[in-house]
């Protein structure tokens, strides 16, 4: 198999608070392929975002890499000096955010934003980087752009704004595009043809997307594979097909009965007892074991790893252990 | 008909966004308004779970805030079981609002932090002096215990709990002075999925119990699909469409209606091919004349330009558009 | 409302000493440091009557033989011994400090009092029913703050002289001091109170409060106020430092307190007409008393700010 693009290995994730180290990320692993999309769904709390944030090195004081391993295309990234970051980012890997106004400067236009972008990242000259934005801008779908990119960020909609943030991400041509809950914001009618964009232009420059969103309906829609997160760990990721309609993890299976859709008829939905627990309060074990229908003596104690399945999925439960099988 | 609980008749409700008086004055501004509801009409059944879904600047919140006394109507009116409400009116409405409450979005800011569970859910008892002294304390455990909590928890105070739990609490204040009618105000909206799925569920199990009259607002048309018995789609402020529930989803007669349903993302993966969704949603302090869905409607006529469409009569409700009328005008 | 308070909850002191702020407060050296001081001259001031070694205000105890004893040094006449020295009537100056910081404290405490009773009344009236009633406070708050505040303590203190019959002026003078330093300082417990109001009154709390029809004045006083006084406790930690340095100003020109009940001020005011005939200890103590006191509430207000900030944490 070809090396993927970007590899984490056993990401760990701390926050040192008065009352003790809380693991936000627990020994975290999985990959992107070249041009795939992987979905990263979870609860809030899960750790989602903090995966995203690992990976650009954008944590927020005082969370921390606390061990593990992150590689992008074959080079160590997790350990990188400040200003090799920062080159990183933007150039390698594009960013876009849940509230497009945090990722543009209300100052500047949306022209002086992707030019600068350009030209940080690129050798090109100011005419050269201008074409390109606007070329950029008329992918992402505003209308006009040769005329609007001369305007600040809050001459846009909502959703005109996200697009505009794509284009920025995309601006240095990256080869990996973090978005992080990127319609979350935005209305359904809007959402739908954000995700379309994104989709597409990603596609278009064979860029690989890791999407993080709450939004298994976006998931469906939008990814080649998904993993899913609880209280901080993997608990299962595979092909999205496989994982929404049959999922292996009782957490995965819980959270898809649980979410109503425009085609079921069931009076009540499956619901999953109790919540998330918190990260100072991670039971021993499983993490999911207090809310698990199938939860058995092992479960309480030990932790389940990934363990590899079928069609390349992996699931951390002891249901799936061959071992404990075969005894 | 006489099941009618609340019913609202020629709903508006305009917003003064004009600057300040001394910047209009220096400025020769005029003064601005933002038209957030107008000509709304509807009615709610006894026992129904009626719910509004719309994107934002839809006025969806603006009609519950006006139904439950938080905002005045600009015109219109409001009729709760009969009585037209007043809530200038002190006697009368005092004893109309024990009979409604309202369940809001965001669990984290519907509780005062600074008070302990208990008395958060003993106000609406102490407000309305339906209770005293211990009965107090023993109705806000076997509320507590209704909504699947415990009775110790009132000694806890809200920032003990997860989200989930904190909506628990709030409905169970909402039931505290056993209304007929709630107003759920995105109930879920703050909240995960697995969470959303209890509170759904809670929800309706106590609709069942008492017998409950739900005024559901939602942007999310699955939840809306899942509660409700009839929906209201709103659009920059005006009702589109009225339609049962069932037949709403199966047979959309608005056209933004079935542009809504088509750019909800599907879980089950069936594959259909959905009408791309245009555009987004225009400015409502300055809508487009007419239907102010036609700059992004698909069969936009010119009349649709000129006129705004009255609602018709339809094989499942009523909706506002030309392409329904028998004859085009 | 103590109905639901749990009857086998941890005392108060283990739950406080298990806070937040007190974990913040323990890691905090400055503040401790700051504490300390404060702690030691408040309580010095509180018990003046019983620790002081003399009563500098009973004319019956002082000896003009006295007068202008360096601290540490036997009186070249009488042979007494004053840490401290003595001043021109042969006063102990350790003992008028303690009296002085005394009288500085309480119009310190009483000019905050009062002018946090009125900012917050007005705060919370302008924050919660905007309209015409918070532009005309807020309008008045804006002029108030364009003139500089001990500017206007003077100009209250001197209306208010005018009104007040000339025998009663020296009785009435620590109140209408006070009256004078609250009046100058209301407007930043109403700005801050009226800011956090208006963010609190479309919280869904209140919002929740108001579909049950509860009565604004108890919305206010029950829902909105509790939680609006974390920043009001930093402004008066702060302000009482600068009601007892405003104290002290007009104290020094002479406005403020009769020379019988001399504050920190007063003392500074005659301690500075002997600065250059050689006897320093008049002036530096009672200095460096006020300086101590003032500087520790303000480094414990900064503390307090940054302790009830989220985001500084």
């Amino acid at each position: 198999m070809a090396e993927p693009l970007l590899s984490v290995r056993d990401l760990v994730v701390e926050f040192p608070t008065r009352r003790g180290v809380l693991r936000a990320l627990d020994k975290v692993s999985f990959d992107i392929a070249e041009g795939e999309v992987l979905g990263m769904v979870g609860e809030s709390g899960a750790g989602k975002s903090l995966t995203g944030a690992a990976i650009i090195g954008l944590l927020e004081p005082p969370g921390r890499v606390a061990s593990g391993e992150i590689w992008l295309r074959g080079e160590r990234i997790d350990n990188l000096p400040r200003e090799k970051m920062r080159r990183i980012r933007g150039r390698r890997i594009g960013m876009v955010f849940q509230d497009p106004l945090t990722s543009l400067n209300p100052l500047y236009t949306v022209a002086q934003q992707l030019i600068e972008t350009i030209r940080t990242h690129m050798d090109v000259s100011d005419s050269e980087a201008r074409k390109r934005a606007v070329a950029l801008l008329d992918r992402v779908g505003i209308p006009a752009a040769a005329r609007r990119i001369d305007d600040y960020p809050h001459h846009f909609s909502g959703g005109m704004r996200q697009r505009v943030v794509i284009a920025l991400a995309l601006a240095a041509e990256p080869e990996l595009v973090i978005a992080d809950e990127p319609t979350t914001a935005l209305d359904v009618s809007v959402q739908a043809q954000i995700i379309d964009v994104l989709k597409e232009i990603c596609a278009e420059r064979g860029a690989s997307v890791m999407l993080i969103t709450h939004d298994m309906g976006v998931i469906a829609e939008t990814a080649d594979r998904v993993a899913v997160l609880y209280a901080g760990r993997l608990a299962e990721i595979g092909p999205v097909r496989d994982v929404i309609q049959a999922a292996e993890h009782p957490y995965t299976s819980g959270l898809m009965g649980s979410i109503p859709t425009l085609t079921q008829t069931a009076d009540r939905l499956t619901q999953i007892p109790g919540s998330m627990p918190r990260l100072n309060a991670i039971p021993q074990g499983c993490p999911f074991n207090p809310r698990c229908p199938h939860v058995f003596d092992r479960c309480r104690v030990e932790r389940p790893e990934l363990i590899a399945r079928p069609a390349g999925r992996q699931v951390a439960c002891w249901l799936y252990d061959k071992e404990a099988q075969n005894v | 008909m006489s099941d009618v609980l609340l019913s609202v008749e020629g709903l508006t409700r305009r917003f003064d966004v004009s600057k300040p008086w001394l910047n209009r004055v220096i400025e020769r501004d005029e003064r601005q308004f933002l038209t957030a509801n107008a000509d709304v009409s509807f009615e709610i059944r006894k026992g129904e779970t009626f719910a509004l879904v719309g994107e934002s600047g839809s006025g969806k919140s603006t009609i519950a805030k006006m139904i439950v006394g938080l905002l005045e109507p600009s015109e219109g009116q409001i009729r709760f079981d009969g009585d037209v409400m007043d809530f200038n009116s002190g006697a009368a409405m005092r004893r109309l609002r024990r009979r409604f409450q309202m369940i809001f979005q965001d669990p984290f800011a519907s509780l005062n932090p600074r008070w302990r569970v208990g008395d958060i859910i003993a106000e609406p008892i102490r407000t309305f002096d339906l209770m005293k002294g211990a009965a107090i304390r023993n109705e806000v455990g076997r509320l507590l215990d209704l909504v699947g909590l415990s009775a110790t928890d009132a000694e806890k105070f809200p920032h003990e709990f997860s989200g989930g739990q904190r909506q628990r609490i709030a409905i169970a204040r909402a039931l505290s002075s056993r209304p007929e009618f709630i107003v759920c105000d995105e109930p879920t909206s703050a909240l995960d999925v697995s969470v959303q799925a209890q509170i759904l569920n809670l929800m309706r199990d106590l609709q069942d119990e008492f017998g409950l009259t739900y005024l559901l607002i939602s942007h999310d048309l699955s939840v809306v699909r899942h509660m409700a018995n009839r929906i209201g789609v709103l659009y920059l402020g005006r009702l589109v469409e009225v339609a049962d529930a069932k037949r709403l989803f199966l047979d959309p007669q608005h056209p933004y209606t079935r542009m809504l349903l088509d750019a909800v993302p599907d879980l089950a993966l069936s594959g259909r091919r959905r009408t791309p969704v245009t555009g987004e949603i225009p400015n409502p302090i300055n809508p487009p004349p007419g239907c102010a869905f036609h700059p992004r409607c698909p069969h936009v006529m010119p009349i649709c330009k000129q006129v705004i469409p009255p609602p018709i009569e339809t094989a499942t409700g009523r909706a506002a558009c030309y392409l329904l009328a028998p004859t085009p005008a | 409302m103590a109905d639901f308070a749990p009857a086998d909850r941890p005392n108060f002191l283990a739950r406080a000493w298990d806070s937040d702020i007190a974990w913040s407060f323990r890691h905090s050296p400055l503040a401790i440091v700051a504490a300390l001081v404060s702690v030691l001259i408040i309580l010095a001031a509180v018990l003046a009557p019983w620790i002081a070694p003399h009563d500098p205000f009973n004319p019956a105890s002082l000896n003009l033989m006295d007068g202008f004893t360096p601290p540490m040094e036997p009186n070249q006449f009488t042979g007494n011994l004053y840490w401290l020295g003595t001043d021109n009537q042969g006063r102990d100056v350790f003992s008028t400090i303690l009296y002085g910081a005394r009288i500085s404290l309480f119009v310190g405490f009483m000019a905050v009092l009062f002018a946090m009773v009125l900012g917050i009344t007005l705060g919370l009236i302008a924050g919660y029913r905007g309209g015409w009633i918070d532009a005309l406070l807020m309008r008045v708050a804006d002029v108030q703050l364009t003139f500089p505040a001990i500017l206007l303590a003077l100009l209250i203190f001197g209306i208010a002289r005018g009104f007040i019959p000339p025998a009663m002026r020296d009785a009435m003078a620590i109140w209408v001091l006070i009256v004078a330093i609250g009046l100058s300082e209301w407007v930043n417990y109403a700005r801050v109170v009226r800011g956090a109001t208006m963010v609190e009154k479309n919280k869904e709390y209140v919002q929740a409060a108001r579909v049950i029809g509860v009565h604004p004045v108890r919305i206010l006083a029950r829902h909105i106020l509790p939680n609006v006084m974390g920043p009001v406790l930093v402004i008066a930690t702060i302000g009482l430092a600068l009601a007892i340095i405003a104290e002290a100003t007009l104290s020094f020109l002479g406005v403020g307190v009769p020379p019988t009940q001399p504050s920190l001020g007063t003392l500074i005011r005659i301690g500075q007409g002997f600065l250059f005939s050689g006897e320093w200890w008049i002036l530096l103590f009672p200095s460096i008393t006020l300086l101590a006191l003032a500087l520790s509430v303000n480094l414990l207000g900064d503390w307090l700010r940054d302790a009830l900030n989220p985001r500084l944490r």
